[in-house]
């Protein structure tokens, strides 16, 4: 079986349609005064997802959490969280917990009370309170900073305190609120993990807000990228990453290079794209734009190759330029290369081999190739 | 608690200061200024109401017809309460101009200072707020009287022959006045400066532009909201100013503050010192409203 | 460092001997033998006992230490929720008005302030004394704890007050829990100040007070128009010392919490 991005998943309630949705907002709208956070927004978000709003910042994410958090009331339109349509209910009685991007520790608090807090507010009894802020404690690996202070701890320390605290009461949902951002490179990647790992094991519907694409990537069972208010594509990463359905998602989510041109053959699940660059492209769809209508074609780096020699078949997706410029990244190659429109692509190579004869050098001739499945056909 | 708790709470949070500010602050200057329109009596209190809370507003119409502006011609006609509130002003601006000249190189000395000495110097300008005004001005009185520290010290060490009279004369008012209002004007400048960014002054000296005029072009600019808070801080309370002019000032020295004091304590004239108050807050409008823009454009800045 | 120029130094140096001069000479001439202020000649405690039995004084501290403490803490009270009205309503209606009316009271000169709390006592014909000057502190001394408080507010960082209803508190239970244990040190700089300003005043005190409530400013007053005396400069440096011992103490404590704050902060580094 053929799958996007090589992942094979085995959780993915979306793409059945008995599925019944744990959170839906429908044609939710929010104004602040005249500015439209979010603009008539639908989207359904299913038990035990790891689900991410992805998006430059003021796209609306942030504000859609906050509504779901009970922060902001919608202007038009309904929240339904497990059958229950919350958006009259303030923050301090809804079901959902938020894990804050400043962590919004209690500073006056030690890490123990700041994770119990939830609990004494439900009245929780006291011994019951201890014992689940130690089980909580245990979780994050905090057991013996429980009398710390908030400023006696490591930015990552508090990071865990705050994931803890939110989760605490045992959220139906926990909304994540770039839970990364503070933390250096290293400790993100080992945090983006552990993360997962915790959301498997409690079992938990997580919604995050991040803008940051490899994070959103990594964690997310499903992704919507989002802009002016606006969900553009909801999707797994890699259909995000290897079918974006519009210009916005394939230019934002990770380098492309777009071919403008107009669709010359449809048919046999195959187009044919004559693009403005004076070549032609075939790419396999299975459906697409009728003959004569304006396209764009969107290829990855990765999925282009870079070679001195003119390809076996040099009819189709394949065009001749000249080396404009050259990064080296150490894992990879970045090659520019400028085709005889004048347009500059990027192509990059896997540094497989630590030595290499006689590399591409700039100035060089060069032809740029791809497959029939490296690429997507976008509707303009 | 509930939300109808919650709601009670912050109504409470409004109403409760904002009523009383009202009360204590805003009506009695309607008072003051409707005692102002009424007539001398000896009597206790010693004027002839114009109206009364019980008349209402059909009395308050009633009654507009008797309003006495006797008060205020009384103000014009007397050249004693002109002179006392043109001599406030000067005094209040000289002083406020001497407290700039002194307190600017102070808040840009501490501005400048290393990081770490900054926050103590910055307390040792506050802790004198602490102790009482009335302490400080006292203190001067020991300092500048004919045989006091400062002419025996001057004295010592042969500037002068004769001691200065210096107390009574506006020159002892002056210096009361820096000395005691020195802070106010030192903490706005200081902040204004500290903010600034040093880059700044080296970008400009890496144009060309030699240090002081560096300092004139980019430095002191952009310190002036610091200047405009710091004298408002000075000039407003300094012509209203009471304690100083009488325990520094001499018998001519005319304050508007000690002129109301005056009228009121020993005259018992309420309508007039009620007129002069009137008068005084009418010339104080203007440079509070300015204080007020620029503390609510301080406040919208720090949101 | 560099760029503190050797101007800097002397203006600074210069600018705190101007300050505090006069309060080192005023301190010293109160041990003076002499009952000449300004003549040296021995050093003696006489003064400070010749104040203690002075009963006029003694009542008048007593007086003004009572009013200062009730004023500075209602003040404190309407001072902190002006704060919050300011910070967290930016709009409601009469909101230029109430913001007019905190700030103006910190410029007003004190004579018109007093002259026009007193017509207002007399007007709803309260009796002066105890009770008046207390409300005129309160109402003048308010908008510096509203001040003091609410820049505190700003720089307050309202997710943990959001985290606390996320995590279930009232909006009355977080402020109490959260939002107040956090800004408690601005209300107690606040209340410290207004408490000054109460214990320091003289020109409000004096229009709304009554027979049997002449507070400390008031007495002094009026024994300092009659002349120095190195009495009045005992008891000035006693409320000197005493302002001095209080910040003193603050500021070893701020230092001391810093100092360990900063230990604590290496800790948490060096294990993580």
């Amino acid at each position: 079986m053929k799958s996007l991005g090589n992942i094979r998943r085995s959780f993915a309630p979306w793409t059945d349609p008995d599925a019944k949705p744990f959170i839906t907002f429908r044609n939710v709208t929010k104004r602040f005064g005249d500015f439209t956070a979010v603009d008539d927004l639908t989207l359904n978000i299913y038990h035990r997802e790891f689900f991410a709003l992805l998006g430059a910042s003021g796209c609306g994410k942030s504000t859609l959490l906050r509504m779901l958090a009970g922060f902001e009331r919608p202007t038009s339109g309904e929240i339904i969280l497990d059958g229950q349509d919350i958006a009259g209910i303030p923050p301090y009685k809804r079901p959902v917990n938020m894990m804050f991007q400043s962590y919004a520790l209690f500073p006056h608090m030690t890490v123990e009370s700041n994770i119990g807090f939830g609990l004494r507010q439900d009245g929780m009894p006291k011994n019951e309170i201890a014992e689940r802020v130690s089980q909580m404690l245990k979780l994050v690996k905090l057991e013996q900073f429980a009398k710390r202070k908030p400023h006696q701890l490591s930015g990552g320390q508090r990071q865990r305190v705050a994931l803890a605290r939110s989760l605490a009461k045992r959220p139906k949902v926990l909304l994540l609120d770039e839970p990364l951002g503070a933390l250096d490179k290293k400790l993100r990647e080992e945090t983006q993990f552990e993360l997962m790992d915790l959301q498997q094991e409690l079992g938990l519907t997580f919604v995050v807000v991040t803008h940051d694409q490899e994070e959103a990537m990594t964690m997310a069972d499903r992704i919507a990228v989002m802009s002016h208010g606006k969900v553009i594509q909801v999707a797994t990463p890699a259909e995000i990453y290897e079918a974006p359905n519009s210009r916005f998602v394939a230019d934002f989510i990770g380098d492309v290079n777009i071919l403008d041109g107009k669709v010359s053959a449809n048919g046999n699940g195959k187009i044919e794209l004559a693009v403005n660059e004076g070549f032609t492209i075939r790419t396999a769809t299975a459906n697409g734009p009728t003959p004569g209508s304006a396209a764009g074609f969107a290829i990855r780096p990765e999925k282009m190759k870079v070679t001195r020699a003119a390809p076996a078949d040099a009819s189709v997706n394949a065009a001749p330029g000249e080396i404009w410029d050259i990064g080296y990244l150490g894992d990879m190659t970045v090659f520019y290369v400028k085709l005889d429109s004048g347009k500059v692509v990027k192509a990059s190579m896997l540094n497989a081999l630590r030595e290499v004869e006689d590399p591409i050098s700039y100035d060089e001739k060069v032809w740029v190739s791809f497959g029939e499945t490296a690429g997507v056909v976008l509707k303009d | 608690m509930n939300k109808l708790g919650s709601a009670i709470f912050s109504r409470l949070v409004i109403i409760l200061p904002y009523a009383w500010l009202l009360f204590f602050f805003l009506v009695p200057f309607f008072i003051v200024f409707r005692i102002s329109l009424s007539t001398t009596a000896i009597a206790q209190p010693p004027y002839e109401p114009v109206f009364a809370l019980a008349d209402g507003l059909s009395g308050f119409f009633g009654k507009v017809g008797q309003f006495s502006f006797a008060n205020y011609i009384w103000l014009t006609e007397d050249a004693l309460y002109l002179n006392a509130y043109l001599s406030s002003i000067w005094i209040a601006g000289v002083s406020t101009f001497i407290t700039l000249l002194i307190g600017y190189p102070i808040a840009y000395g501490m501005a400048q200072a290393p990081r770490t000495l900054r926050p103590t110097l910055l307390m040792l300008v506050i802790l004198p707020f602490w102790t009482s005004f009335l302490i400080r001005v006292y203190a001067w009185i020991a300092i500048l009287k004919p045989e006091g520290l400062l002419n025996q010290f001057l004295l010592s060490i042969g500037v002068i022959d004769q001691p200065l009279i210096i107390i009574g004369t506006n020159w002892a008012i002056y210096i009361g006045i820096v000395y005691s209002y020195l802070p106010f004007m030192i903490l706005p400048l200081y902040s204004a400066l500290e903010k600034m960014d040093n880059s700044l002054i080296e970008a400009a000296k890496d144009l060309g532009c030699p240090p002081i005029s560096a300092f004139w072009k980019i430095t002191f600019p952009l310190s002036l909201p610091g200047v405009v808070a710091g004298c408002m801080l000075v000039f407003i309370p300094a012509v209203g100013e009471f304690v100083i002019p009488d325990l520094l000032g001499g018998s001519q020295t005319l304050m508007i503050g000690k002129t109301l004091w005056n009228e009121f304590n020993a005259n018992r004239d309420w309508p007039v010192s009620a007129a002069v108050a009137t008068i005084l807050l009418l010339i104080l409008v203007v440079p509070i409203v300015f204080f007020q823009n620029a503390q609510a454009k301080a406040e919208e800045q720090g949101r | 460092m560099s760029n503190w120029s050797r101007f800097n130094i002397v203006s600074v140096v210069l600018g705190f001997a101007f300050l505090y001069l006069p309060i080192v000479l005023l301190v010293v001439f109160s041990f003076n033998e002499s009952k000449l202020v300004t003549v040296w000649a021995g050093f003696s405690t006489k003064w400070y006992v010749a104040l203690f039995n002075n009963q006029g004084l003694m009542d008048a501290a007593w007086v003004t230490i009572r009013v200062a403490l009730l004023s500075a803490t209602i003040a404190t009270i309407l001072g902190t929720m002006a704060a919050l009205a300011l910070t967290r309503y930016t709009r409601f209606r009469g909101r230029l008005l109430f913001s007019g009316m905190v700030y103006a009271p910190l410029v007003m000169p004190e004579v018109i302030t007093g002259l026009s709390l007193l017509l207002l006592f007399v007007a709803i014909g309260f009796d002066r004394g105890f009770v008046t000057v207390t409300l005129a502190h309160i109402t003048f001394s308010m908008c510096f704890v509203t001040v003091v408080v609410q820049s505190r507010l700003l720089s307050f960082d309202r997710s943990i007050e959001e985290a606390a209803l996320d995590l279930g508190a009232t909006p009355v239970r977080t402020f109490l829990e959260v939002t107040l244990p956090v800004i408690l040190p601005a209300v107690l700089s606040g209340w410290m100040l207004a408490l000054t300003l109460s214990l320091d005043d003289l020109v409000i005190s004096s229009f709304t007070s009554g027979p049997g409530a002449t507070t400390l400013p008031m007495k002094i007053y009026s024994q300092v128009r009659l002349g120095v005396t190195p009495e009045i400069n005992a008891a000035c440096t006693l409320l000197i010392g005493l302002v001095a011992i209080g910040v003193v103490i603050a500021s070893i404590m701020t230092k001391r919490r810093e100092v360990q704050r900063q230990r604590d902060e290496q800790a948490a580094f060096a294990g993580r």
